[in-house]
């Protein structure tokens, strides 16, 4: 516990950016939802932290309730995807536009 | 330097770079293999602070599990060549300016903050707190409520996969 607390939380700041950075500049629908999880698992790395610096259980309780819908999260959002290549036969998210007016 | 510093520079070394190259390269495979290296040096960050029990589970359920999932998606699916912006080339530059701007901002945050003068991490209560005991005990006492919601979740994401994945639009 000699490393500062800072520390992780600055790693886990710059993995949320990186995965926001990937859902801005990618136009891949899987490499997107690829850049969600690794936002999911920066906020899981600071949930995880803290509750270690202070010596509570309840933080890991709640990463393993993200896990449990990153899971949820991932099966849905991928059969979205099979069913949307079905389609159209294209993964890029600026021809998948049906829902837009 | 302690052992402990050089594992977590090691580990948050290797968690950044694969997390920056998981973004830019330009095959989904290569992409994907690059996560599931952020995924496995995040499960040794979980180890230095001495949670165990999420360390396994993220190896198991995030590198194992999803992971493969994403893969298999991946080859199921026809690689195409991926056309970036093609009408608008600034707007990425624009988007990395603004990532950067939040990050700045989130910096200012942590040092103004400071959390580490405000918490004493005590090593012997921190061990405590990752056992798999101790998350247990409080997964069946206090929050079996939310933990039959997260089994029934993973139910009702079960048949919607099924069903999504098996219709075909018309």
């Amino acid at each position: 516990m000699i490393i500062p607390i800072e520390y992780y939380l600055i790693l886990s700041a710059f993995m949320f950016i990186v995965g926001v950075t990937g859902v801005l500049i990618r136009r891949n629908a899987i490499i997107i939802f690829m850049s969600v999880e690794l936002m999911l698992n920066s906020a899981n790395l600071t949930l995880v932290t803290f509750s270690s610096y202070l010596g509570d259980s309840i933080g890991q309780l709640f990463v393993f309730f993200v896990m449990t819908v990153a899971a949820a999260e991932a099966a849905v959002g991928l059969a979205i995807i099979i069913a949307m290549f079905r389609n159209k036969t294209t993964l890029n998210v600026d021809e998948i536009n049906i829902l837009k007016w | 330097m302690s052992i402990e510093l050089v594992l977590f520079i090691i580990f948050s070394a290797v968690a950044a770079v694969s997390a920056i190259l998981m973004i830019t390269r330009a095959n989904p495979v290569i992409s994907a293999l690059f996560l599931i290296l952020n995924f496995a040096s995040l499960a040794g960050l979980y180890l230095l602070l001495n949670a165990q029990f999420i360390a396994v589970a993220q190896v198991i359920v995030y590198a194992g599990a999803i992971m493969v999932l994403f893969l298999f998606v991946l080859m199921l699916l026809k690689p195409e060549k991926e056309k970036l912006f093609e009408k608008h080339p600034g707007i990425k530059i624009f988007a990395v300016i603004i990532a950067g701007m939040v990050f700045l901002q989130l910096m200012y945050l942590i040092f103004l903050s400071r959390p580490s003068s405000s918490v004493n991490p005590i090593v012997s209560e921190s061990v405590k707190a990752g056992t798999i005991e101790q998350i247990g005990r409080q997964l069946y006492t206090n929050y079996v409520l939310p933990f039959e919601a997260a089994g029934f979740l993973l139910l009702a994401a079960t048949i919607g996969a099924f069903v999504l994945a098996k219709k075909k639009f018309e």
